[in-house]
């Protein structure tokens, strides 16, 4: 993480301090008290995106499993619903998505009797987890039909029915195929978190956004709000690729 | 001949159009070895999947122990516990050290304490033969061993029946006969087993019955010392010519 972060902003206080007057580092220097205000301002959109992510990505986690079942199915009708789910909800762009989940939703709602307002964090958290759970479903389903056939016939030939040959047979292999490529989806989620902007909740963007709006510094301002997801995203990473080293391990082990 | 373990009567099967067992008529005797033999594609693992369920035959009927053979996925467990199984790949469970391997049928499907499926798992690790490799993956194991330990895993259902589907056929040469020699060891011990291979001399050695299969038909049949030696038909000449050459 420091390697890569390092040059980088190094790079750019250089661009800063040259003669050119195209920078202006004032307004997110943390030595001024102008200057440190802007950027706890910018800082305080963090929690917001963090919570977003993970209530998003812990349903997408769940909301893919109960998709990726019916794929695995002998009838072809229930394959038919996980491959329709799949196919259209990940055909949806996220932010037209997000416009009907928070402008549209609440009226559905509305005509079916119930009043269930829907504010611009759940609106962000559903559309990300719906819109996510196509790929984690995916994921989920490939994972598990990459064991070989061999093994389920095993299973089944020592006694095991279904339900356990999936536990403790498919189940404990697939895992390891299955948890590095959902962390990172983790990180495609985090990434597209930054939608929920437009429809006002305040997280980083958004935060980022209204700053540039009152200093009129939208380099400075956007560069360090794309640190602020770069230095977020190599967090997880780091976390992914220790799964990935220790899921390894274990399977050599 | 004693009462029959494996009955099939007239049973067929088809995949899509093509039609891999034509009228399979073949009874097997508790305590009898069988030996399939027969050119590849010619349905004789067939045989062996449909007697355990792994696949299911269209029509005619298969009794396991006089108990006939359903859709009914309670009597295909009951059955599928009753018939182990050794297959050509070993299908170990990766994940599992060789005594969770053998532990797991016997603690999940017939309930034993982890205790008793331990020292029992251990028994039969001895009796193939590898009674060190207990905590080691199956992954560390040689292609022998491997074997030897999905036998061991069969044997601790303690099944009335045992079949296998091309035992040697994805071993190394040096590692055939330490499996076979297991193989035969459990055929003097009086283990009823229905075994497809192209090893002769072990078919020589242990089969009460020879069956020779082609295009999804039984074409011959008969006691090893009669089939070797004067098959009655020009098929089964020209496969015994050529496996034997060598």
């Amino acid at each position: 993480m420091k390697k890569t972060l390092i040059p980088l902003s190094l790079l750019l206080l250089v661009a800063g301090c040259s003669s050119s007057q195209t920078w202006g580092w004032y307004v997110v220097n943390p030595t001024t008290s102008t200057g440190w205000t802007n950027v706890k301002f910018l800082i305080s959109g963090m929690g917001a995106t963090i919570q977003i992510s993970l209530i998003a990505a812990f349903l997408s986690i769940a909301i893919g499993l109960i998709v990726a079942f019916p794929a695995l199915s002998e009838k072809r009708g229930w394959r038919l619903v996980n491959r329709v789910y799949v196919e259209f909800v990940r055909s949806i762009p996220l932010l037209p998505m997000l416009f009907w989940v928070f402008y549209g939703l609440p009226i559905v709602f509305q005509s079916m009797g119930m009043n269930i307002p829907i504010d611009p964090f759940w609106g962000a958290v559903i559309t990300l987890a719906i819109s996510d759970s196509a790929f984690t479903a995916e994921i989920y389903r490939a994972g598990i039909q990459s064991i070989a056939k061999g093994q389920s016939e095993a299973a089944q030939t020592v006694g095991l029915n279904s339900i356990q040959t999936m536990r403790y047979v498919i189940l404990p292999q697939a895992i390891r195929r299955i948890l590095p490529p959902l962390a990172n989806q983790f990180i495609y989620i985090v990434k597209m978190s930054a939608f929920a902007s437009v429809i006002g909740m305040q997280e980083l963007t958004r935060r980022a956004n209204e700053l540039v709006v009152t200093e009129y510094r939208p380099l400075e301002i956007y560069t360090l709000l794309i640190f602020e997801y770069l230095i977020l995203v190599l967090i997880i990473s780091a976390g992914v690729r220790w799964l990935e080293r220790r899921m390894g391990s274990d399977e050599r082990g | 001949m004693p009462d029959a373990a494996i009955e099939l009567v007239d049973v067929n099967k088809w995949y899509g159009t093509f039609h891999v067992l034509k009228d399979i008529n073949l009874t097997v005797g508790s305590g009898e070895k069988v030996v399939i033999c027969g050119p590849s594609g010619s349905g004789k693992s067939t045989v062996v999947r449909c007697i355990n369920q792994l696949e299911k035959h269209q029509n005619g009927t298969i009794r396991i122990d006089g108990t006939e053979l359903t859709d009914d996925p309670k009597s295909t467990a009951a059955i599928r516990s009753e018939v182990g199984m050794v297959f050509q790949q070993f299908n170990l469970f990766p994940h599992l050290t060789v005594l969770e391997n053998l532990t797991l049928g016997p603690i999940k499907a017939r309930g034993l304490s982890r205790k008793e499926a331990e020292e029992r798992a251990r028994h039969y690790l001895d009796r193939v033969h590898i009674p060190d490799q207990a905590d080691k993956r199956p992954t560390q194991l040689s292609g022998g061993q491997q074997q030897r330990v999905a036998i061991a895993r069969s044997l601790c259902m303690e099944p009335r029946v045992l079949l296998f589907d091309e035992p040697t056929s994805a071993l190394d040469p040096e590692m055939i006969s330490e499996v076979l020699d297991v193989m035969v060891e459990l055929a003097q011990e009086g283990m009823t087993m229905v075994v497809v291979t192209h090893e002769m001399g072990f078919a020589r050695k242990v089969a009460d019955n020879m069956i020779f299969m082609d295009e999804g038909e039984i074409v011959e049949q008969g006691r090893p010392e009669h089939f070797f030696t004067n098959p009655g038909s020009a098929r089964c000449r020209k496969f015994l010519s050529q496996i034997l050459q060598h």
